[in-house]
Parts: structure tokens; C-alpha cells; sequence
């Protein structure tokens, strides 16, 4: 156990200094001055010389990435001895701001969206999909399967736009734009009510793609266990379905269903930029497609790294769950 | 009262293709503590018979018709509740793959005391030590230890020992075994089949066994089922089919194995594959594949009847008895010709 825990954050590793060294290839292959940009629309040719400096965009990329990776160490040497420090991911080009507060501002509200979406998709997935694999070509499963194929095709913007016309504006049952903090209430509006309200239209927006993904993934892991040989052992010995069902085909069903909802939640936290840009939420997509357009390579590069820590970390949930209910991969 | 009396047994299912009947007018009865064998290619409706008997077939796209009277009670109309209490508890199944027939989630032990709290009002600790009992009378080694153990730490052979324990917790008077030793190495087969007599003698279990090894047959069973697409072309008691044979599937099935006593060219072959159940052939099943095929096995079904000499010996064919008899012997002699 420790032994594969080892392996998987040094692989972890490698995975983080490949994704951040991409990023830096990229940003520097695109054809972009990001100090003329700080220095402003009359800036003299010299003046962007000096935001360069300022920004150390002088220096080759291979220096830039290193004092990258040194400042985002927790570890520095001062008077020749080592000492801990907090990880920093720099300063932003264009506000100056500290990236590390940026980011910590905005992942809450990403973090609302997709573990708030995820509770919904999975409330609305589980029944639909298990229903419809225990009674296929019923009016369920017919009905379940065209809301499958509406939801994989139509585009979450799409929905966001029409949820928020049609719930938000025409029958005003929700707020289509904001966001409130869950626990602290800050200015005009927070606390759990509040933040609820303003999440309902992005968390459906955000669930209507992954509830209809889940609702196929489910449907199919389901059906396929309920003619496992195993199945047909439980039903021999006399159990009742209420039974087979959840002890004998869910738990097994499920095994591939956590394994892609740990994936996608990971995935997701890097940024659901659609849902936040169509409702105003102010989290990380919304903050790195915003800093893309301005050249803000360290704080896109913050919410890369912030983005490529939630994957890993919930992949590593996902093996440890796994072998937490899978005993075949727990005792090898 | 006979413990299980399997009347006219019809079951078909429905494909995309069209209606497959896979069991077509079975019958047969078996009293307690008795073996029954039904034999018969794969496909021809042995496992069907047995899961329609316990009620398991898909209720979507299968159904039966006929009876299946378990202590005069018919399984097959039966409310699901009863069944319940009956599966598992009065007839158990053992099945074919041992390496797929267990949950693998599940430890070993768990399995086999849901098996006992289902039927029994028992504590866990009470259904634990039966589970123990029986974990060791199937011959798994250090049983206290092997328990708490998972499917995929057992062997093939070790698992089926485990689904033989947990067929036979609750005592069973009835024993469905489908195919048991198909899947395992010969010496494990032997082991199974033996394990399975020792325990029939020691719990007075009547014995269904399905297969496709007439050697296994002559060795465990009373009374054997001979099975062809979907019917019976023969049935009777095993000595009497082992002596005089008079179906010439069965004799295909019996020239198929290899001999020790006579001294055989080449082991008979059934020509030709079994016939398609969605659109089987008119008249006698078999005629496209028999060497002794008439004019009059093209249009008219053979009854299955009783021989002169025997009224529990039935079969399914149109020849002569004395050909019959002839050919029976000249194969039991070693020298039917190779077809």
C-alpha cells in the first residue's frame, strides 16, 4: 500500500512539471507582448523595455520557469540553511496582485459549482439510470434515453442562456447572475439560503451534460452486472430483488461510476468556464479566460497548477476508494 | 408423491429474430434422494429446464408453459415470495463457472451466511459456524482461516467446493447441479463428483445433474435424460440406457467417448451441427444428422414410448426395435462403422 501510495505521487510529480512546463511553451509561442500590454496603449518603446524587466519577461524562458518552480517551493535556503516558506505563485502582470490570493478567491465559487453539480447530477443519474437498466425499452428508459441524447448534444451555454431566460427572467424563480458567499456574509448578500439561490441555474446548467453522461454510464455498468453469473447466485439462494440489487449488483455497478465521478470533479475544478461565464460567477474559469485575454501568465499559470493539484489529488481519492471497496485490488 | 414431477415443460423466449422454444414438452420425475442425469450437446435445453424449474429465466422475454410440481405445489405458477422461500432452501443450483458464480466483492463467508440468514432465523454467529461446518465438509483447508477470504483468492476447483457448501447450507432436498466440473482439470472434476456423492449420501439430497459427459452419468445418476434441440429422445434408467441403447443420438453421444475395454479405430462423430431452435427441422429433430435416416423420419415427430421390454425405458425413434437392438450392440462391441 505504501509502496503504490509512493509510486502514485511521484508520478504525480512528473505529471505536475509537464503539465506547467506546456503551459509556459505555449504561452511563449504565442505571438503576444504581455509588457506592452502593462505599459499601455501610449507607452514609448522604451517604457515597455522597462515593464519587461519589471517583469523579468526579459530573461529566457528556462530562467522565468525556474524562478518559477523555486517560488512555488515550500522550501528556500537563507543564511545557508535550509528553511520553510509558503508556496508562492507569483504576482500578476497586469494587477499586481498576488496570485495565490486570486486564486483562493475564486476557488471557492468553482468549488460551489461542481460539488453542489455533482449532488445534483448524481441525484438525478442514479434513479433515471438504474431504473431504466432494470426495465429496459420501458417508457422510462425511452424517455431517460432522450434526455441522454438532448444533453450530450445541446451545449451547456445554450442551456445556461435558456435556463436563465426562461427560469430567471420570464418566471423570475431564480437569480440569474452573482454569486454569494456560503459562509460569510460580506456585502450585500451570503450565507447558505442566499448562496443556494444564486447556485440553483448554475448548478443545472452545469449537471445537464454530466446527468445525461451519467445516466448512459450508469444504465450500462447496471445492466451489464445484472447478468453477471453472480447475479443469478443470489437470486438462487432465494434473495429478494430489494437485495440483488443492492448488495450484490450495485456495489459492483458503481465500482467504474465513482472511478469517473472522481475524474470528472478533479477535471472540472480546474474551471467550468461555460457555466461561469454564462451566469457571472466569478470563479476560476471565469478568472483564467479573463487572464488569457489580458497575457497574465502567472495567473493562468496558478490556476493550471491549482487545476493539475485537483486532478491528482482526486484520482488519488479515487484509487484509495477503489481499493477501499474492491478487494480484489486491495489485497494485491 | 414424487419430489419433483416435471410435466410437458415448455419455455421459449423471444428474440430478435423470432421465437426460440429451448425446452419443448420435458418430462420427467425424481424421487428423494434419488440422481437424475440429463445429458444432451450444449445448447440443446439442459440448463434451460432446470432454470425454468427454479423459476430464473429472464421474466422479460421468456416464457413456460406445462408444470413443474414440487411436492404437488407447480413451481412455475407459484407466487415470487414462495419461490423465494423454496430456492436456496428446498432446491439449490450449482453452476457451471465457479470463477464467475461468486460475488467478488464479497468475502467468502459473507456469501455463504446470507445464504443461511435468508432462510434461516438465525444470529450471524450461529450462520457463521454452519458456514464453517460446511466450508469444512466440502474439504476447503484451514476453514477458520479461508473464511473471510475473497473469491479471487481461491482456486477454480476450491471455488466450486465453496458454491457446493452454499448450496447445501440450509440442507436442500433437492440439488440442481448445471454442468459442475465443466469448467475445471480432470482430476478436480473427479474430486468434485466424488465430494458431491459423499455429501448426497450424508444429507439425502436428490441430485439433478446436467452434462455433457455420459462417463460422469454412468458414474453418478439413477435415471438419465437424453436431450436433443429442445426435446427427449431418450429417458430411462442408466442401466438399462448403458445396456441397450436405443436412440441413435444417444448411440453418437456413447461412440463419442473413448474406450479402454474395446479396441476402437476411431471414435464415432456426430456429422454436422446441432439444428437452429428458431426453425428446427420437421419430423424427427435429428434426421439431418442420422445415419439411419427413413423416408418417414422427414414428416412424422417419433413419440417418445415406452421399449417392449421395459415401460420405464422410453425413446424417441422410428426404427425397428431389432435394428435397434443390433446396432446397440455392434456398438457397444466396438464395431459400428464410422459414420
Amino acid at each position: 500500500m505504501w509502496r503504490y501510495l509512493i509510486r502514485r505521487l511521484l508520478w504525480a510529480l512528473v505529471l505536475f512539471f509537464a503539465v506547467t512546463v506546456v503551459t509556459y511553451v505555449i504561452f511563449f509561442i504565442i505571438p503576444a507582448n504581455p509588457a506592452a500590454l502593462v505599459a499601455g496603449k501610449s507607452a514609448t518603446q522604451e517604457d515597455i523595455q522597462r515593464a519587461e524587466k519589471w517583469l523579468g519577461l526579459d530573461q529566457p524562458v528556462y530562467v522565468q520557469y525556474a524562478k518559477f518552480v523555486h517560488r512555488l517551493l515550500p522550501v528556500t535556503v537563507a543564511d545557508n540553511k535550509p528553511a520553510f516558506k509558503t508556496p508562492s505563485l507569483g504576482t500578476s502582470f497586469a494587477t499586481r496582485q498576488n496570485v495565490n490570493t486570486v486564486v483562493m478567491r475564486a476557488a471557492p465559487v468553482t468549488a460551489s459549482l461542481v460539488f453542489g453539480g455533482a449532488v445534483l447530477w448524481m441525484l438525478v443519474a442514479l434513479p433515471i439510470g438504474i431504473l431504466s437498466a432494470l426495465r429496459p425499452r420501458s417508457l422510462l428508459d425511452r424517455a431517460g434515453m432522450v434526455f441522454v441524447l438532448v444533453g450530450i448534444s445541446a451545449h451547456p451555454v445554450w442551456i445556461g442562456l435558456i435556463l436563465a431566460y426562461v427560469v430567471g427572467y420570464k418566471l423570475g424563480l431564480a437569480p440569474i447572475s452573482g454569486y454569494c458567499d456560503l459562509i460569510n456574509p460580506s456585502t450585500s448578500c451570503g450565507g447558505p439560503i442566499d448562496w443556494a439561490w444564486h447556485m440553483m441555474l448554475p448548478w443545472m446548467t452545469f449537471a445537464f451534460l454530466f446527468s445525461a453522461q451519467y445516466v448512459r454510464m450508469i444504465r450500462a455498468q447496471v445492466m451489464e452486472t445484472l447478468s453477471e453469473d453472480y447475479v443469478r447466485t443470489a437470486r438462487a439462494k432465494g434473495a429478494p430483488e430489494s437485495r440483488v440489487l443492492f448488495s450484490h449488483v450495485l456495489r459492483n455497478a458503481l465500482l467504474i461510476v465513482v472511478t469517473m465521478l472522481g475524474m470528472d470533479i478533479g477535471l472540472a475544478l480546474g474551471g467550468a468556464i461555460f457555466t461561469e461565464t454564462v451566469y457571472g460567477l466569478p470563479g476560476l474559469g471565469k478568472v483564467a479566460l479573463e487572464s488569457i485575454y489580458a497575457f497574465d501568465l502567472p495567473i493562468v499559470q496558478g490556476i493550471v497548477v491549482f487545476g493539475t493539484l485537483a486532478i491528482i489529488t482526486f484520482n488519488l481519492f479515487v484509487d484509495l476508494f477503489y481499493a477501499m471497496i474492491d478487494p480484489r485490488i486491495r489485497l494485491n | 408423491m414424487a419430489l419433483l414431477e416435471v410435466k410437458d415443460l415448455r419455455t421459449s423466449f423471444r428474440t430478435d429474430d423470432g421465437v426460440v422454444t429451448a425446452v419443448d414438452g420435458v418430462s420427467f420425475s425424481l424421487e428423494k434422494g434419488e440422481t437424475l442425469g440429463i445429458v444432451g450437446e450444449s445448447g440443446c435445453g439442459k440448463s434451460v429446464t432446470c432454470l425454468t424449474i427454479m423459476g430464473l429465466n429472464s421474466k422479460r422475454n421468456a416464457t413456460s408453459t406445462g408444470e413443474a410440481l414440487w411436492k404437488g405445489e407447480d413451481l412455475l405458477t407459484m407466487k415470487p415470495g414462495r419461490l423465494r422461500d423454496i430456492r436456496g432452501n428446498e432446491i439449490a443450483m450449482v453452476f457451471q463457472d465457479p470463477m464467475t458464480s461468486l460475488n467478488p466483492v464479497h468475502s467468502i463467508g459473507k456469501q455463504l451466511i446470507e445464504a443461511v440468514m435468508l432462510h434461516r432465523d438465525v444470529s450471524k454467529k450461529q450462520a457463521r459456524l454452519r458456514a464453517l461446518e460446511l466450508l469444512k465438509a466440502v474439504g476447503i483447508p484451514r476453514a477458520e482461516r479461508r473464511i473471510d477470504d475473497y473469491p479471487h483468492q481461491f482456486s477454480g476447483g476450491m471455488r466450486q467446493r465453496v458454491m457446493i457448501a452454499m448450496s447445501l447450507i440450509n440442507e436442500p432436498d433437492l440439488l440442481i447441479a448445471d454442468e459442475p466440473t465443466t469448467a475445471l482439470d480432470v482430476t478436480t472434476q473427479a474430486q468434485i463428483l466424488n465430494l458431491m456423492n459423499k455429501l448426497q449420501e450424508e444429507f439425502h439430497t436428490a441430485i439433478i445433474i446436467i452434462t455433457h459427459d455420459l462417463g460422469v452419468v454412468a458414474e453418478t445418476a439413477d435415471d438419465v435424460v437424453v436431450m436433443y434441440a429442445a426435446k427427449v429422445v431418450e429417458h430411462g434408467p442408466v442401466d438399462s440406457i448403458f445396456a441397450v441403447p436405443r436412440h441413435p443420438y444417444t448411440w453418437g453421444l456413447l461412440g463419442s467417448l473413448p474406450r479402454l475395454d474395446a479396441d476402437v479405430e476411431r471414435l464415432v462423430q456426430i456429422p454436422g451441427q446441432p439444428p437452429s431452435l428458431l426453425n428446427p427441422p420437421r419430423g424427427c429433430r435429428f434426421h439431418p444428422r442420422c445415419p439411419y435416416v427413413m423416408e418417414a423420419c422427414k414428416s412424422k415427430e417419433p413419440p417418445l414410448d415406452a421399449i417392449p421390454s421395459d415401460p420405464t425405458h422410453l425413446q424417441a425413434c422410428l426404427l425397428d426395435e431389432d435394428v435397434k437392438q443390433r446396432e446397440a450392440q455392434k456398438l457397444l462391441s466396438g464395431t459400428m462403422v464410422v459414420s
